[in-house]
């Protein structure tokens, strides 16, 4: 055990390490986070202005969603994707399967599921510990969106649902990736994921404004879990009953993809080519 | 006592093959045509404890393929293979502690941070004593001349530098076994030379088997007593070098220098002459007549100096290559 966590340690501390190299890079790309949420909140403000425009009540509402409700929902997202969001991981794999690379896992001593776990477990804390500064300055300047701190149990199953999103949207990626061992390109398949999740993870628009059994059905599948659903609970969204249960289908979603990884993994490697020399 | 024992061993690829075209592309979508190619065909091979053996072949011959599965990288289609008593391809880590594998082409360590951290990573992959660790690093890295290089970035060094750093990641757990496929290509002859003479040392000292797949003959001719080669997916020789030179090698060398720099006429009927540049000649001449050859050379002209040769390695073999690919 201890071997092992020392083992994990390194490669924590390695990789935290590179993610330092590169400052200009690395500083970009924190601040770039922030821009999507301002062309929302200028399009949204259109939006609920067209609707006093026409009439409707001081305070309209979508789906259930004031004006405020929305802003507070899409700072919400972002921080939600800033866990679940794995940028490169896919294609990251799929690449070192085509080019071999991926040898270097499979004759070292180490599971390389395990070590690209790590590896983005160190990006993303350094991710936080700089943007962390910035985004309490904007959560503290956009305070008045939000309507108060929610209560221990809600947090707590927010805490749960985001800490599972981080793990779900890993595991989710690396599978995809992985089926690289009998696609080799997976690029397409990757554009079609990412344009799944824009619209069914609720980054673009809160999955309850989907329609009837759209909606039941995308809540029935991993992809609001990545975005939506710690959002929704944060804000009082979902209700009691409902939270017991996305929870639930949260973790056994989670668990099927940590599966799913194993499997293709070992059946991958089982056909893998070792291409590249 | 056999370290590595090799029985049918065999590794069939299906490779897709593409026609020419965009119609041909689009078609592609619906129906592709695939077609075997036999990387390996039923290998036999022992190799004992100490072994320093090389693999020649001519490119696609099955050697690379050979060390992926040696090292567990590929699955074969049929055969078996041990390694220290170790199914390669189940990948235990109990066997992927004891072997290392050396890709010249390949990169290992991080590239962004210095070679030392890539150390330390392996450190703890290979659970090795910090102490253990500290001493073998600072031998090999003596050994290599690198050891002011550790703490700069591994994108910053040279191809040769690298090279050395791949090296002592790889031998850092002190491996039994090490499969080094073509460790020097793209080095430059003073690279070459040092890590050639590196390898020569550590296997000497350490006692490892070792396998290398090298097309540099300097390579093979520094470090290897025996030499397998593979052509076409099977085993054609396995053997001494020298012993390549008496079933390949079907000639040889003759060096003649003429006496006032006077070349005489019709000097190829002896055989072919390869070169003329007086007062040096050079004819290649069939094993079996070089003392008829001599005899009738020395009494006929005015020669100063005299020698035979076998003919360069690569020769031979490149003779012996053309040949395999000629008879299929």
């Amino acid at each position: 055990m201890f071997p092992r966590l020392a083992t994990s340690w390194v490669i924590f501390r390695i990789s935290l390490e590179e993610r330092l190299v590169y400052r200009g890079d690395f500083a970009l790309g924190a601040v770039m986070r922030f821009l999507p949420i301002v062309t929302q909140i200028f399009l949204w403000a259109a939006v609920f202005a067209a609707l006093k425009a026409q009439g409707a009540p001081q305070r309209p509402e979508i789906v259930g969603y004031t004006y405020d409700n929305i802003i507070a929902y899409y700072l919400l997202v972002m921080i939600t994707r800033m866990f679940s969001s794995m940028p490169g991981l896919a294609s990251g794999i799929a690449r070192d399967i085509r080019d071999g690379t991926i040898k270097k896992y499979l004759v070292q001593p180490i599971d390389m599921v395990g070590f690209l776990l790590l590896y983005r477990v160190a990006h993303k804390l350094v991710y936080y510990a700089v943007a962390g500064a910035p985004f309490a300055l904007l959560y503290y300047l956009c305070r008045d969106y939000f309507g108060g701190w929610p209560d221990a149990a809600t947090m707590t199953a927010f805490i749960a649902s985001l800490f599972m999103s981080f793990l779900l949207g890993f595991f989710l990626e690396a599978t995809l990736g992985m089926t690289g061992f009998w696609l080799l390109e997976v690029n397409s398949l990757l554009f079609v994921y990412m344009l799944l999740s824009f619209f069914f993870s609720g980054h673009m628009f809160p999955i309850d404004m989907l329609p009837g059994a759209w909606g039941t059905v995308v809540k029935l599948s991993p992809l609001p879990y990545l975005a939506y659903f710690p959002a929704a609970v944060f804000l009082g969204k979902v209700s009691d009953q409902e939270l017991h249960w996305a929870l639930w289908l949260q973790l056994a979603w989670l668990l099927f993809f940590i599966a799913a990884s194993r499997a293709v993994f070992r059946f991958g490697t089982r056909r893998y080519s070792g291409y590249g020399g | 006592m056999a370290v590595i024992e090799i029985e049918g061993l065999a590794k069939a690829y299906r490779v897709y093959q593409k026609k020419e075209g965009l119609a041909a592309a689009i078609g592609g979508l619906f129906r592709r045509q695939y077609r075997m190619v036999e990387a390996v065909r039923g290998i036999d091979l022992c190799v004992d404890q100490g072994e320093f053996v090389a693999f020649l072949g001519p490119n696609g011959a099955g050697k690379t393929t050979t060390l992926k599965l040696l090292s567990g990288v590929i699955s074969p289609t049929s055969g078996t293979a041990r390694v220290m008593g170790f199914v390669p391809w189940r990948r235990e880590n109990a066997y992927r502690r004891r072997f290392a594998l050396v890709m010249g082409q390949k990169n290992q360590l991080w590239w962004d941070l210095p070679a030392n951290e890539s150390f330390r990573l392996h450190q703890q992959i290979y659970r090795i004593d910090r102490q253990q660790f500290d001493r073998t690093r600072d031998e090999l890295t003596g050994m290599l001349g690198v050891g002011n290089l550790l703490r700069q970035p591994v994108r910053e060094l040279s191809l040769g530098e690298r090279m050395k750093m791949e090296l002592i990641a790889a031998l850092l757990h002190s491996p039994d076994v090490l499969f080094l496929d073509e460790p020097t290509i793209g080095l430059d002859v003073v690279a070459q030379y040092n890590i050639q003479n590196f390898l020569k040392h550590y296997q000497q000292s350490r006692k490892i088997t070792v396998l290398l797949t090298s097309h540099y003959m300097k390579d093979i001719l520094a470090l290897c007593h025996r030499v397998v080669i593979i052509a076409l997916g099977r085993i054609i020789y396995d053997g001494s070098l020298a012993g390549i030179v008496d079933q390949f090698g079907g000639h040889k060398v003759i060096s003649l220098q003429m006496l006032n720099g006077h070349v005489p006429d019709q000097l190829d009927r002896y055989g072919e002459l390869l070169s003329s540049e007086p007062p040096h000649i050079k004819l290649r001449v069939d094993r079996g007549v070089v003392p008829d050859v001599l005899a009738n050379v020395l009494a006929n002209h005015s020669v100063v100096d005299v020698s035979v040769e076998d003919p360069p390695m690569e020769e031979i073999i490149a003779a012996m290559f053309r040949r395999i690919k000629d008879e299929g």
